[in-house]
Parts: C-alpha cells; sequence; structure tokens
C-alpha cells in the first residue's frame, strides 16, 4: 500500500505551488533602494594581451558611475581550486591565478576585464560597449584544441606554464605496471577512443548577484545564484577579498536549477560587493543567456582512449585509460576532482575487474572554464566502459545482456574494494539488470523492430549497467585526496514553542524538493503532520555552515545530518518526558508523537513536551538547558553507491540520420527512497539531459576560440518531443549500510547512465540495418553525424 | 535595445508616408526584428507597424488563387489556408512555435529570406506572386539569394498570392537546435508541370530542382527521382550539416513530399 504521509508517501512537491504560479523570488526579483547596475565587458577574443582600456571614454557618460578593470583586484587573491591533484611524478598541479577580472591578457571568449556601473540597465550597457570599444587588445593565436595544446610549448593559455597542462595524473601509479602486464597477456584487448562532449549548462534562470554594503556595521550582503552559500562565503572571504567570514552574509534565495554550475564562485560576486562598497550603494549584475553560455562553468568535455582487456567469452581482464580533460582557461572551484577522483574511481564500473589503470591529463585551453556538470565525472566514465564493453560484445559476438550478468559483481561480494580505490558497501547489480529486462520487454524487441522496419525504421537496443559514487565524503580520506574542505553537512532543528519545527540545513534546494522531503522524514521521525515542519536554507545568515547541493549528496548527507539532529530532539524529549511523567528517563518511550512511560497509560505528546521546554514552569532547570533545538553535522562514513540498468530503444532514418529514442527503461537502485514520485522526476530529468547529451547538445569553438554554439539557434536543447515516456522503476532496493537513512542519491544518476545505453542503441540499430562498418558515432548522433557514419 | 519611434498606420498610403521617414523601418510580427535589436544588432529609428492596416491581413480566395496579407500571421494561414492549400497550411503550421506563429507574419518572412525559412520555399514551388506596394513581382525575379530579394528601399509587401497546384507537400527536416529548416522541400503538381523548390540547402538561398521537375513531370512517383543526384557544390556545410549531407536531404525529402503529396 503505497503511504500517502511521511517516509515513502509521493507527497506533493509543496514549493511549486509558488513556482508555478509566478510567486518564487529570485535574485534579479529583487529590488533594492538605490541600486545600480553592473554591466560586464567581456572580451571577444580568445586570447590576446590587454594593451589599454581608456576608461576617460565612459566615465563622463550618463549615468556611468564607476568603472572597474583587473587593475582594481591586482592585489586581491584569485579564485581558487578547492582540490589539489598531484601529478604522477609528485609534483603538485599549476595553479594559474584566476582573477576577479582578466589582468594582463584575456584568456577565453566571455572572459571579463572589466565591469561598468550605471544608474540603469541600459546606460551601462552603452557605456560597457563604448568601453569595449575603446579597449585594445593584441590578439594571440588561440589555444582550443586539447592534444594540440599539450604538445605546443610556444603558445601558453598562461606564460608560467610551458605545456599547457595542470596535471598529468595516474590512479592508482602502484597499479600500472600490472595493468599494462594483463593487459600483454590478455587474449583479446578491445580499444576505443571517443570523446565526451562538453556541455553547457544552461540553467533556466542566470546567474545573477547583488552585493549591498553597510557602512555602519562595515558588513557585507552577497544575494546570488548558488548551489552553496556557505562555500561562497567562504572562498570569498578567505581566498579572494579577504573580508572576515562575519562580515559577509551569502543568501541564495529561490535558484531556477544550477546543475553544478552554480556550485562555484565567479567573479561577477566579488565584483557587486567591491562595487557596493566604493559606491555605498547596492549593485546588481543579471546575465543576458549569451554570456550564461560563455561564462557559466561548463561539463564534460574529455577525449578518451580506453583499452579493455578479455578473454573471449568476454570476462573483463583489465582497463586501461588515457583521457584528455579540458578545464579551459582558469580552474574552476571543483575542476580538478572532476576529472580525477569523480572519475578514474569509478573507472572499475559494476564489474569484478582485477586491474585498472587511469591516466588524465588535465589541459588549459582558451575556452570557458570546465568543472561539474549534473554527474560530474561519473557519466564520462560510464560512458566510456559501457561503450568498450558493448565493444567487446560486438567484436566477439557475444551477447551484452549475458556478458553483463557474467561480469557484475554479486551481492556476496559486498563490501567490495575495487582496484580503483572505493569501497562498494552493497548493491544488488543482478536484480536492476533482471527488472530492467523485464520492463524494457527485451523479449519482444524482435517484433518491434520488425514494425519498424514496415515504417521504414531501423530499431536499435542498448543497454547500460552503471554504478556511480555519491554524497562525496569522508572528509578525512578526501583530505588524503587533496580536498581543501570538508564534505560533511550540518542541520538545525528548532522545535517552536507551539510544536512546529523549522530546519535549518546546509543543503541548498534549486529545483530538487528538499521543501517537501525533508518534512516528510521530520514528520515520519516525530509522528507529527509535515505541514507544521519548514525548512530554512540559503541564507548563511540563518543556517549552520554546511557545504550545499551537488553530487546528489543533499539527502545522504545533510539528510542525515537533519536525522541525527532529531534523534537529539527526541533524546532530550525523553529526558523532559520522564520530569514531567515522574519515571525514570529508561522507562520513556517514544512513538508516534508520544512520550511515554513504558507499560502505562501515562503520555506527553510532543507539543506538551516542546511547551514545557519553552515555558518550563514544572522542568528540571537543574539538569537540563530550557529549550528544544539541537544542531547535529554529519560526516559519512563512505561514499554511497547507486546503481542501475538503462535499456533504450532507438529509431534511426536512414535517409537522413535522425534518431528518434523511442523507449527508456530505468531500474535503478538508490537504497531507500523518502519520496517516489520525486525520485522519479530526478531521473526523468536526469535521462533527458542525458538524451540531450547522447543526441543533441554540442559545444562548438572554432579554431579561433568563437563559440559556435552560443545561443539556443545552434546549441540544440532537449524538448519534450526529443524524449519518450520513461518507463522508472526503484524497486529493486539494498539500502545504504552506512547512513541512518539508508538513502543513495538520485539526483545525477539519469544523466549518468543515460548516454551510452543511447549510442549503444544506435550502433545496434546501425548493425542490425546491414551498416556494419559502423564502430563508433561520437556523442552527439546527430542526423548529420548518424548519416555521414553510414556514408563514409 | 536602443529606443525608437513606434507608428502604427491604418492605411497602406500611411504606412508609405511613415516609411519616408528617416531611419524608418517596417516591423510586422517583430519575431525576426525584435531579436535583433534587443542584441543591438540593428537600431531603426522609427519602427513603421504594418500590423494595423485591414487590407494586409487575411486569407481569401481572388483571381489567380488564394490572397494572403502579408501581415497574416502563420497561425492565421495555418488555419484559413487548409481548405484551400493543404500544403500550404501545412508549413505554416509548422512554423517555430505558438507564439512565434501567433506574432510573426507571412510578410515578413517573405521579405527577410532567411536561407532557412519556410515560405520562401512555397512560393517559389507555387509559382506566386509577390505584391508590393508598388508593384507585382513573379517568385523567379523575388529571391535574388541569401536574405536578399527584388524589394527596393521604402517598398513593402502587401500580399502574395499563390496559384493552388493540384497536389503538393511540404516536408520539413528541423535543424535540431534552432528548428527551423536545416533543408525542407516543397512540391507542387500543377496541370502543367511540378515545381520543386529547396530552401535550407543552397548558400545562393532558397532555389528550384529543375531536373527534379523534368522527372516528376513526367511521372509523378518517388521513384521517378532515384536516379538523380544532386549537386553539393553550392550547399551550405556548417555544424548542423555539410554539403553533402544537404544535397542528399534534397533529394530524401522531395521523395518523400512526392509521396506525401495531396
Ligand atoms: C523561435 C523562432 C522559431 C522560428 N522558426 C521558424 C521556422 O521554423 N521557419 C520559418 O520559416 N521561420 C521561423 N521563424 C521566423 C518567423 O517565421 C518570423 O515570423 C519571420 O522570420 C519574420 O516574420 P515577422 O512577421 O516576425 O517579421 P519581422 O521580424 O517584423 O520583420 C522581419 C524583417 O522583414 C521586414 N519586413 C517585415 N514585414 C515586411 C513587409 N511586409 N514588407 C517588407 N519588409 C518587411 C522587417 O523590416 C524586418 O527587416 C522563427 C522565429 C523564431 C523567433
Amino acid at each position: 500500500m503505497p503511504k500517502d504521509t511521511g517516509i515513502g508517501a509521493s507527497t506533493k512537491r509543496r514549493e511549486d505551488v509558488r513556482f508555478l504560479t509566478g510567486r518564487g523570488v529570485y535574485t534579479d526579483d529583487l529590488s533594492l533602494f538605490g541600486q545600480a547596475h553592473a554591466v560586464m565587458v567581456r572580451s571577444t577574443v580568445a586570447h590576446g594581451r590587454i594593451v589599454s582600456i581608456d576608461t576617460s571614454a565612459v566615465e563622463s557618460m550618463p549615468g556611468v558611475l564607476a568603472v572597474f578593470t583587473g587593475e582594481d583586484f591586482k592585489d586581491v587573491g584569485g579564485n581558487p581550486a578547492g582540490w589539489l591533484i598531484n601529478s604522477r611524478d609528485g609534483t603538485p598541479m599549476r595553479e594559474p591565478k584566476r582573477p576577479v577580472l582578466a589582468h594582463g591578457k584575456v584568456r577565453h571568449v566571455g572572459d571579463a576585464y572589466a565591469a561598468v556601473i550605471a544608474e540603469s540597465y541600459a546606460q551601462a550597457k552603452d557605456a560597457a560597449q563604448v568601453l569595449s570599444d575603446a579597449t585594445v587588445i593584441e590578439e594571440l593565436p588561440a589555444i582550443v584544441d586539447m592534444k594540440a595544446a599539450a604538445a605546443d610549448a610556444s603558445n601558453r593559455v598562461h606564460d608560467e606554464i610551458p605545456d599547457n597542462i595542470c596535471f598529468d595524473w595516474g590512479w592508482i601509479e602502484d597499479n600500472r605496471a600490472a595493468v599494462d602486464a594483463a593487459m600483454k597477456a590478455a587474449p583479446h584487448v578491445i580499444t576505443l577512443e571517443l570523446t565526451n562532449n562538453r556541455l553547457v549548462p544552461n540553467a533556466m534562470e542566470p546567474r545573477a548577484s547583488i552585493g549591498e554594503y553597510f557602512p555602519g556595521t562595515g558588513d557585507y550582503k552577497l544575494t546570488t545564484t548558488s548551489q552553496n552559500p556557505h562555500l561562497t562565503r567562504l572562498l570569498i572571504c578567505a581566498f579572494v577579498m579577504g573580508i572576515p567570514e562575519n562580515k559577509l552574509q551569502v543568501v541564495a534565495p529561490d535558484v531556477g536549477g544550477g546543475f553544478g554550475s552554480k556550485i562555484y564562485h565567479y567573479g561577477e560576486e566579488a565584483l557587486v560587493l567591491a562595487a557596493a562598497k566604493r559606491l555605498g550603494r547596492p549593485v546588481r549584475w543579471t546575465a543576458e543567456r549569451t554570456e550564461s553560455f560563455l561564462s557559466d562553468a561548463h561539463g564534460r568535455d574529455h577525449v578518451t582512449k580506453i583499452e579493455l582487456g578479455c578473454t573471449a567469452q568476454g570476462d573483463i581482464l583489465a582497463i586501461r585509460t588515457e583521457t584528455y580533460a579540458n578545464v579551459g582557461a582558469y580552474l574552476s572551484n571543483f575542476s580538478t576532482a572532476t576529472p580525477t577522483f569523480l572519475h578514474g574511481t569509478l573507472m572499475a564500473g559494476p564489474y569484478k575487474v582485477p586491474h585498472v589503470y587511469v591516466n588524465v591529463k588535465t589541459v588549459f585551453t582558451n575556452t570557458a572554464p570546465v568543472d561539474a556538470y549534473r554527474g560530474a565525472g561519473r557519466p564520462e566514465a560510464t560512458y566510456s566502459i559501457e561503450r568498450v564493453v558493448d565493444k567487446m560484445c560486438r567484436e566477439l559476438g557475444l551477447d551484452p545482456f549475458e556478458v553483463r550478468r557474467r561480469n557484475l559483481l554479486t551481492p556476496d561480494q559486498f563490501p567490495y574494494t575495487t582496484p580503483v580505490g572505493l569501497v562498494y558497501d552493497t548493491g544488488n547489480y543482478q536484480a536492476t539488470l533482471d527488472k530492467a529486462v523485464e520492463l524494457a520487454d527485451v523479449a519482444g524487441f524482435e517484433a518491434r523492430r520488425a514494425e519498424s522496419a514496415a515504417r521504414g525504421k531501423l530499431r536499435g537496443m542498448g543497454l547500460s549497467t552503471w554504478i556511480e559514487a555519491c554524497g562525496i565524503a569522508p572528509s578525512h580520506l578526501v583530505g588524503v585526496l587533496g580536498a581543501r574542505v570538508g564534505l560533511y553537512d550540518a542541520a538545525t532543528v528548532r522545535v517552536n514553542a507551539t510544536g512546529t519545527i523549522s530546519v535549518m540545513t546546509g543543503a541548498h534546494s534549486h529545483g530538487q524538493g528538499h521543501e517537501t522531503v525533508f518534512p516528510q522524514i521530520v514528520a515520519e521521525k516525530l509522528g507529527i503532520d509535515a505541514s507544521s515542519v519548514e525548512i530554512v536554507h540559503g541564507d548563511t545568515a540563518k543556517i549552520p555552515f554546511g557545504m550545499g547541493s551537488y553530487g546528489s549528496r543533499s539527502l545522504a548527507v545533510a539528510g542525515s545530518a537533519m536525522d541525527r539532529a532529531i534523534d537529539k530532539i527526541i533524546a532530550k524529549g525523553k529526558k523532559i518526558a520522564a520530569h514531567m511523567l515522574e519515571a525514570a528517563e529508561g522507562d520513556i518511550t517514544f512513538a508516534d508523537g508520544k512520550f511515554s512511560v513504558a507499560g502505562t497509560d501515562k503520555a506527553k505528546t510532543f507539543g506538551e513536551i516542546a511547551f514545557s521546554a519553552y515555558v518550563p514552569h514544572n522542568y528540571p532547570l537543574e539538569t537540563l538547558e530550557p529549550g528544544l533545538e539541537e544542531t547535529a553535522f554529519y560526516d559519512p562514513a563512505n561514499f554511497t553507491y547507486p546503481a542501475g540498468a538503462y535499456i533504450c530503444e532507438v529509431e534511426v532514418d536512414e535517409g537522413t540520420g535522425k534518431v528518434d529514442v523511442v523507449a527508456f527503461t530505468c531500474a535503478d537502485d538508490f537504497g531507500n527512497v523518502m519520496n517516489p514520485m520525486i525520485v522519479e522526476g530526478q531521473v526523468h530529468g536526469g535521462v533527458g539531459q542525458g538524451i540531450g547529451q547522447a543526441v543533441l547538445e554540442s559545444t562548438t569553438y572554432d579554431d579561433t576560440g568563437q563559440l559556435l554554439t552560443g545561443s539556443y539557434m545552434d546549441y540544440a536543447m532537449p524538448r519534450a518531443d526529443d524524449v519518450p515516456f520513461y518507463t522508472v522503476d526503484h524497486s529493486c532496493s539494498t539500502p545504504c549500510t552506512h547512513n541512518p537513512l539508508g538513502v543513495k542519491g538520485c539526483g545525477e544518476a539519469g544523466a549518468i547512465g543515460s548516454p551510452p545505453a543511447v549510442v549503444n542503441a544506435v550502433i545496434d540499430a546501425l548493425q542490425r540495418g546491414g551498416h556494419t562498418h559502423v564502430k563508433h558515432i561520437d556523442m552527439p548522433v546527430s542526423p548529420n553525424r548518424v548519416w555521414q557514419a553510414m556514408n563514409a | 535595445m536602443h529606443n525608437f519611434e513606434f507608428v502604427k498606420p491604418a492605411t497602406i498610403a500611411d504606412a508609405v508616408a511613415a516609411l519616408a521617414a528617416e531611419g524608418a523601418q517596417p516591423l510586422s510580427g517583430g519575431q525576426t526584428l525584435l531579436p535583433t535589436m534587443k542584441q543591438r544588432l540593428a537600431a531603426p529609428e522609427v519602427l513603421v507597424s504594418l500590423t494595423g492596416i485591414a487590407e494586409m491581413q487575411g486569407v481569401c480566395m481572388g483571381e489567380g488563387g488564394l490572397h494572403i496579407g502579408a501581415a497574416t500571421p502563420h497561425a492565421v494561414v495555418a488555419a484559413e489556408a487548409a481548405a484551400h492549400y493543404p500544403a500550404l497550411a501545412a508549413l505554416a503550421g509548422g512554423i517555430g512555435d505558438p507564439a512565434v506563429r501567433n506574432r510573426g507574419t507571412i510578410g515578413g518572412s517573405v521579405a527577410n529570406n532567411d536561407p532557412a525559412a519556410c515560405y520562401p520555399a512555397a512560393v517559389l514551388a507555387s509559382g506566386a506572386t509577390v505584391v508590393t506596394n508598388t508593384r507585382r513581382i513573379a517568385a523567379e525575379d523575388y529571391f535574388q539569394g541569401m536574405f536578399t530579394t527584388a524589394l527596393e528601399e521604402g517598398e513593402f509587401i502587401t500580399q502574395v498570392i499563390f496559384p493552388i497546384p493540384q497536389r503538393g507537400a511540404y516536408v520539413k527536416f528541423n535543424q535540431p537546435a534552432s528548428r527551423f529548416a536545416l533543408t525542407a522541400v516543397f512540391v507542387a503538381q500543377f496541370a502543367d508541370g511540378v515545381r520543386v523548390a529547396a530552401t535550407g540547402a543552397s548558400n545562393n538561398g532558397v532555389f528550384r530542382w529543375e531536373e527534379a521537375e523534368e522527372a516528376l513531370s513526367a511521372e509523378f512517383s518517388a521513384g521517378a527521382i532515384a536516379g538523380l543526384t544532386v549537386s553539393s557544390d553550392d550547399m551550405i556545410s556548417d555544424l548542423h550539416g555539410s554539403a553533402a549531407y544537404r544535397a542528399n536531404l534534397v533529394k530524401v525529402l522531395t521523395g518523400r513530399a512526392v509521396t506525401a503529396a495531396r
């Protein structure tokens, strides 16, 4: 029986009432008295030396209040990388400074080197154009192609980095010799070269920031589109501007999607704060869509050679990869962790593969910075593995279902230590595979194929069995691996005197549905109605120090902190109840919202206990503080490991090369599911993004570093008619063994598991259709590419 | 966007007068012009809206075929041409999205002559007449290459007159991002022969595929063009399709249009 409240109920999203009726309050919706408008002046060339910026050209223009250039920030810090990676030879990565505004050189189209502040947006915009015309930039040859960049020491994105390489990372370097030997001894070696296409995140709400400065107290306030306000505050205070943390409040109000791109601190945030201080007025900035394309952190962008050693029966013996990862012109905050610890550590997939070695060379180019984007490293790993496994099956004439079944780890093997440094705690990969096979009606495929053929279409089916790592942690482990922050989270549960509850959480909701799900958990645990629970998030002045939302961590990490805090509330409640009921604390039980003396009918409701905590007339004041508010910090013991099996069916139009995804089935193991409807929605969204990556989205720079896909005229986002009705299941659940809720995280799974299923299906369709020479097509499998491949 | 003045005349004569002003430009549905102005790529000083002129609105049968007022939105053409010229109505119904179809107009589209636009293929394949405030221009003479037409300074389209074929069809292959025509083909069969026009494909804008017209005039079936090839020499090559791919699409879509023709 589906529940209608509490954990496991498909409670409708309460936040949707305001989102869908236009009552959300986003950063750009705020209008402050006396506000001024900032417009960034961005480079129109990919690479160049700034010769001069004639600010006098705009200073007397109507409405202009201030002009900032890189000079104004040359003495403050750079925006840092959050993760230190060492190269194979032990040398630390190269970390060029990422200034608030470009200074000396511009390094990508869209690199901001100045900002104009004016009374109105139109005036700032006019002046920005004039300032752009009054700037002399000596253009340098653009460095766009990763491999060429790494091979050419004469042309440098950063003058101090001769080969444009940030680091050359081996994981695990000690595995290398054994992997090489296993590869040599393997009866078959399957090799595949592929790209993981660069993506523009395209959150519906563009980035926006408002800076305020209060001269009376010396306090700053930043309202910004952030997935993690505390992290942004930490970066601004400790690294960039040197403001004491207690003097900066960061607020992320309603945020319209992030997908990773709003994890990071961006220069515009520091700029509006500095400008607010100089002018003594609020200063606001909102990105135009073109600016989002040019300056939001992009995702993916790997070029990989993967080799897989195997037996003739398809038993995997070894995997070896060499990847070039584009970080763009500067290191964004997580850009060094994404291609390494979020990618290399997943390269064993869900398989018992004894030998794995991963090499990643991270390269600077004159393109927008690249960082974590929904899935972050795991989609790249999954795509490489699942494509090469598929190629193995084709080359050796093996059944892709049977081969996977044989290589998948079995339930009795957990906990399982992979050769690339992770310990998978639990799972049942056979179960999700069987479930997907059943739901996708694999048995009926041949009939569907014949029906497609009758309509002149080539039909194919593709499979992907994937695993990922979420809830990134534990802090002591990631610290050893180079993380410069901790990865715990925090929650404060404040029971109000009347028994309602405010939960201050370090997680940040920018579409996920926390405001609905978190109260479901609180309500279930305390036996109260969810409507009396409110979630407070996104304001450093209100919430405890948390790390925000990304990496599918909200429930697994911040939810666990909340769970712990609730336990503390219950524990304190028992003490209060013991006093009021004149019983021993050990005799008090808590269930269904009531504290009772075991074996009697003596009880106090949760509300009575709360009231007593705040109106402590009959209260053990000598031994217990009044009030009912608890905070917990939670540092996870391990990653969580969602896993699943995805089956995609496509139809290919031979005449035009167009791929239609006609069926998509997901069998996921997310551990315990708090709200099935929201989980399904997350999977739908993730798979939609994965289909977007696989079929439609292409971020293309030309040789001069101009972004050719800089608007929706050329950058193809998935639309409703590009995706099928999904079949989604999460019944094969193996609860996470190490967090209190048994949850694993579902936010990124769809985007991780789906791209290889789509491409495998396309290759399958072409192979079955007689185009047997087509072994691989890079994403996106656009009509043009598929047609070219068929007709090559 | 820069500041501009806005006038909305009620007659063609008043529009002619308004357009005589320095820096004046016609505005119809604004679906092309307004985004261009927002990006500051165009800065007309006076916008002369053509949407308030009654004689430039609507769809009706008249001499020479179907008369469509230049300021008629695509959605109205989709609804009202259906009974007379289904292929044309279907074309209009496949442009952009509902918002675009309710604002964008046939006159704006034909005047703009975007190489990936839909209407030019219908105008050319139907042998339509473009009527302006000063003259009547045959389709052959009207289109002069990408974004280039026979329109002169101050001249504007008031109406387009479509002869109605015995049967016809428009088959559009969407550019995946913009959903304009990556390539699209309009086939129209008249008593005296078949006309085939392709848009989205050529560097020279919309064009007629004469070899196919000849073959289809002899035998109106997809098989009739099976042996023909389209040269990729003058085809557009960009991110979304190579020249060879577009040449292939012209042929494939022509065959499909013949099969679909009603
Ligand atoms: C999201 C989107 C999707 C679209 N998809 C498609 C598509 O799939 N297929 C397609 O064909 N088009 C598409 N369009 C374009 C659309 O059809 C426009 O309506 C058309 O290009 C211009 O028509 P308009 O009435 O909006 O003209 P406007 O934008 O008002 O004007 C365009 C130009 O024509 C001039 N002009 C306007 N009317 C006249 C006239 N009567 N005489 C002389 N000059 C005139 C203007 O001065 C301007 O230079 C799309 C547009 C958008 C925004």
